[in-house]
């Protein structure tokens, strides 16, 4: 099946898909309030799956999807009772089936035999459901037990099909192929509908099969090959032994005869009779390659900038021209405004599709640590850029982790403490504000804000004697090599802990905070831009050129007094604020750009920090003002730049570089152009 | 064949020194367009021009090598400009107005050549391209692809791989991510 390979991507997809749907409506089952439809839409998608998995000759993955697909039939059928067990065993399922499609994504097989006990606890429940349901095909689950053979019984079955099942590119070859694995099958075609050569229309279905198949699979294994042409054809299957002739019709049967074509036709079905133009379900929604998202929002950005020049330009017009004009130009700009959001809105995905990875994690991690931890999730729809998301995924993470490992408490010591002994994670999110704001709360023990102190004190983080409120010490598990796990664990607690997370925030221009209340829990709190596309900057003027420092970087700006600027013997100047001491960087020296104030005291100092480098003062000209920038590639056609993390236009449509504030701390190049003193220490690299 | 993806004409005019080609030769032929630093001419492969416009402010890059002029806005992209007198060893230009940037794009990375002017352009038989003599001239070697006669005068044709790959490598202080 070489020739499909162009198609696995778009498959697997589909499957991430596919496999959110079911995490979405399994918890229906586990909490046993599930009904018909819940369950119809899990099948539906596991079908799926495995259906597409065929194609492609996953068989490992599909003989899994199998399995539970028919565990998932029982419930529908309501031949297995709903049961939490049966919902947790699906989960798992579920999870080992995500593992096997990654499996096939990636080429890296799972270890071998690690869905075997799942595979064994599925057919148990099916050999408990019925007995009239018999595992289907052996050699397709290679890994598991074999399950009792029975006897091998006969089926009768009409297969007629209406002219709508070629017109959906259904073929009923394929279909018969189908049969035919189940076991043996003997085939009678049916052509007494066939007209007269000159009275056939192509696109019309006059031949129908009768079939007789002798097989150990169950009657739904059956229907299920005619799953996707139900709808389309005249069917009806028949046990000829009597255990399962007493059951009723299948609810697939449709009436024989509703399509009265009583004319035949040529022998074979041909090709020509499914017309690829099949009809389809109208699709709400289309799959746009991400590329051609992003020229859109390219391209509307330049429109922005283009408006902004114009502006500048009318103002040069005598008011009589100018006027009409300008209030033309700026109903222009709030239609680009809404173009510009509407852009933006559809590179924008909800954040379901990083939470549903959730669930599962505090699954596995509450069963491997003996916690008992129910994860409650709110805002799955809201909405943000797809970059911003995929990056979202290690810092939620992380954060989870935390959550379970330190925050909530064992079971017992939660009863002991008078709260239920399942703790509860509640992982949230929102807009506030052109931003998104998520929430990891737990209601367990809360930061133990003696124990951080002290392991900050011993690792010489803050100093033995400094006094330091409860806000600032919860601050200290953010420092770089904090870790307070008493035993360092699987889990967490190997020192590259908080600070991570906080860098790779703050790489996606966030903030994050934290409360926390001893033995009543903590909450973290992420606030995020929408889209990594635009960014809030300060721009600063230094000499003729107008640089961007991200907002987020920004700590504080001042101008400072003559008396707390000091010199350091060698290396550059520090400022003295509220008793820390600032080192401070020359950025028309760093930058090499003449005809800037030289003087801290005659321009500004912007205190800039990042992802744990330490504080830094930006001396500059003075700030010219906050603005939003459309962030540009510096190295498409250059390369990159120390200290820049990219460009951006302005309203003149000049150029102005955006300064990467962690790439900015390179302190020999700081130094004031004296000569080298005789004994210079030589610099290590 | 209009290498210029906004459909405007790359040049106003042919200059008057033109040479005349015929519509079989210019079938085979290559085509440049020529342009002069000081006295000099040079070519560069007409396909690989994108556009060819005025020269405007640029914005300066920080520790950039003393030919890279910096970065301009060209509908939205930012383009590095590279001072082709400079890079040839005969000194900074000292921009004005009648200063022109040919915006040339390889591979895949798109770059500005500033130029005193452009003057025409050329339809060159591959014939008649001549390999560059090894002079020990301060021009690497690699910029330059050949040298072609055009009655009275010279062309130099310019490598614009070998000029931008260069640019590229020793464009930006190296270092680690």
């Amino acid at each position: 099946m070489a020739g499909f390979d162009h198609l696995k991507p778009t498959y697997f997809e589909e499957c991430a898909e596919l496999l959110d749907v079911a995490y979405d409506q399994l918890p229906a089952i586990a909490d046993a309030r599930a009904d018909a439809e819940t369950i119809h839409a899990i099948f539906r998608a596991i079908h799926s799956i495995k259906g597409g998995g065929g194609a492609f000759g996953f068989d490992r993955m599909v003989a899994f999807a199998h399995r539970l697909e028919t565990v998932l039939d029982l419930l529908r059928d309501g031949r297995l009772a709903l049961q939490p067990q049966i919902g947790s065993l699906l989960l798992r399922s579920t999870d080992v089936l995500s593992d096997l499609i990654a499996g096939a994504r990636t080429g890296e097989e799972p270890e071998t035999g690690m869905e075997a006990d799942l595979l064994q606890d599925l057919r148990n429940l099916e050999a408990g459901a019925a007995t009239t349901v018999i595992a289907a095909d052996e050699a397709q689950t290679a890994p598991a037990p074999a399950a009792p053979a029975l006897a091998p019984r006969r089926y009768r079955i009409g297969f007629s099909p209406h002219a709508n099942l070629f017109r959906s590119a259904n073929e009923p070859l394929l279909i018969l192929r189908e049969l035919r694995r189940l076991g043996m099958l003997q085939v009678s075609p049916d052509i007494s509908r066939l007209p007269e050569l000159a009275a056939l229309d192509p696109d019309d279905a006059y031949l129908a099969w009768t079939l007789q198949l002798e097989t150990t699979a169950s009657r739904v294994a059956i229907e299920e090959v005619f799953e996707f042409v139900a709808d389309d054809c005249a069917l009806s299957i028949e046990a000829e032994s009597d255990a399962e002739a007493a059951q009723p019709a299948s609810p697939a049967s449709a009436p024989a005869g509703r399509d009265a074509h009583a004319a035949p036709a040529e022998a074979e079905p041909p090709r020509a009779a499914a017309p690829p133009t099949a009809p389809q379900a109208p699709s709400l929604s289309i799959r746009v390659d991400v590329d051609k998202v992003d020229r859109l929002v390219n391209l509307v950005g330049e429109l922005v900038i283009n408006q902004a020049m114009l502006v500048q330009l009318g103002t040069y017009l005598p008011p009589e021209l100018g006027s009409g004009l300008i209030t033309g130009l700026e109903t222009m700009s709030q239609h680009l405004r809404e173009l510009q959001e509407s852009v933006m809105a559809i590179r924008a995905q909800p954040v379901r599709s990083v939470f549903s990875r959730m669930p599962r994690l505090v699954r596995e991690l509450s069963a491997q640590l003996g916690k008992e931890v129910k994860l409650v999730l709110t805002g799955e729809a809201t909405e943000i850029d797809k970059t911003v998301i995929e990056q979202l995924a290690d810092p939620l993470t992380h954060l989870l982790r935390n959550a379970l490992d330190h925050g909530i408490e064992p079971p017992d010591v939660r009863q002991a403490a008078g709260k239920p002994r399942q703790g509860t994670i509640h992982l949230g999110a929102e807009h506030r504000g052109g931003r998104i704001v998520i929430e990891i709360s737990d209601d367990g023990a809360g930061i133990s804000r003696a124990k951080v102190l002290a392991k900050a004190r011993a690792r010489n983080l803050v100093a033995a004697d400094a006094n330091l409120s409860d806000e600032e010490i919860d601050q200290l598990i953010f420092l770089p090599g904090f870790s307070t796990a008493e035993a360092v664990t699987d889990v967490s607690g190997r020192g590259v802990g908080m600070d991570v997370v906080k860098r790779n925030i703050q790489a996606l221009g966030g903030r994050i905070a934290v409360e926390s209340r001893a033995g009543r829990g903590s909450r973290f709190l992420l606030s995020l831009p929408l889209t990594l596309a635009i960014l809030d900057g300060m721009a600063v003027a230094v000499g003729p050129e107008t640089y961007i420092i991200p907002l987020t970087n920004i700590m504080e700006s001042l101008r400072p007094k003559p008396d707390s600027i000091h010199a350091v013997i060698g290396r550059g100047d520090v400022l003295a604020i509220r008793g820390e001491y600032v080192p401070l960087t020359y950025l028309h020296r760093r930058f090499q750009v003449p005809g800037a104030v030289d003087d801290p005291c005659q321009g500004i100092v912007v205190i800039v920090e990042s992802e744990g480098t330490a504080r830094v003062g930006l001396v500059v000209d003075e700030l010219l003002g906050q603005l939003q920038v459309v962030v540009k590639s510096l190295e498409a056609n250059y390369g990159p730049v120390p200290g820049v993390g990219g460009a951006t236009i302005l309203g003149d449509g000049r150029v102005a570089l955006i300064l990467d504030v962690s790439r900015l701390d390179d302190r020999k190049l700081d130094r004031p152009h004296q000569p080298p003193r005789p004994a210079a220490i030589p610099s290590l690299h | 064949m209009n290498p210029n993806p906004d459909g405007a004409a790359p040049m106003q005019q042919n200059g008057p020194a033109a040479t005349p080609v015929s519509a079989t030769l210019a079938d085979i032929a290559q085509q440049f367009i020529t342009f002069t630093l000081d006295a000099q001419e040079y070519g560069v492969d007409i396909m690989m021009v994108r556009e060819i416009k005025g020269w405007t402010e640029t914005t300066a890059l920080p520790q950039a090598p003393h030919y890279v002029r910096g970065v301009i806005n060209l509908r939205g992209i930012i383009v590095p400009i590279l001072d082709l007198r400079a890079r040839f060893g005969m000194g900074a230009t000292e921009p004005s107005r009648m200063h022109v940037v040919i915006i040339v794009t390889t591979a895949a990375r798109t770059t500005g050549l500033l130029v005193d002017a452009v003057s025409d352009i050329v339809s060159v038989e591959p014939g008649a391209i001549r390999a560059v003599p090894q002079m020990g001239q301060p021009i690497e070697e690699s910029f330059l692809e050949g040298l072609v006669p055009l009655g009275d005068r010279m062309v130099t044709l310019v490598s614009l791989e070998g000029l931008i790959g260069a640019t590229q490598a020793g464009g930006t202080e190296p270092h680690l991510h």
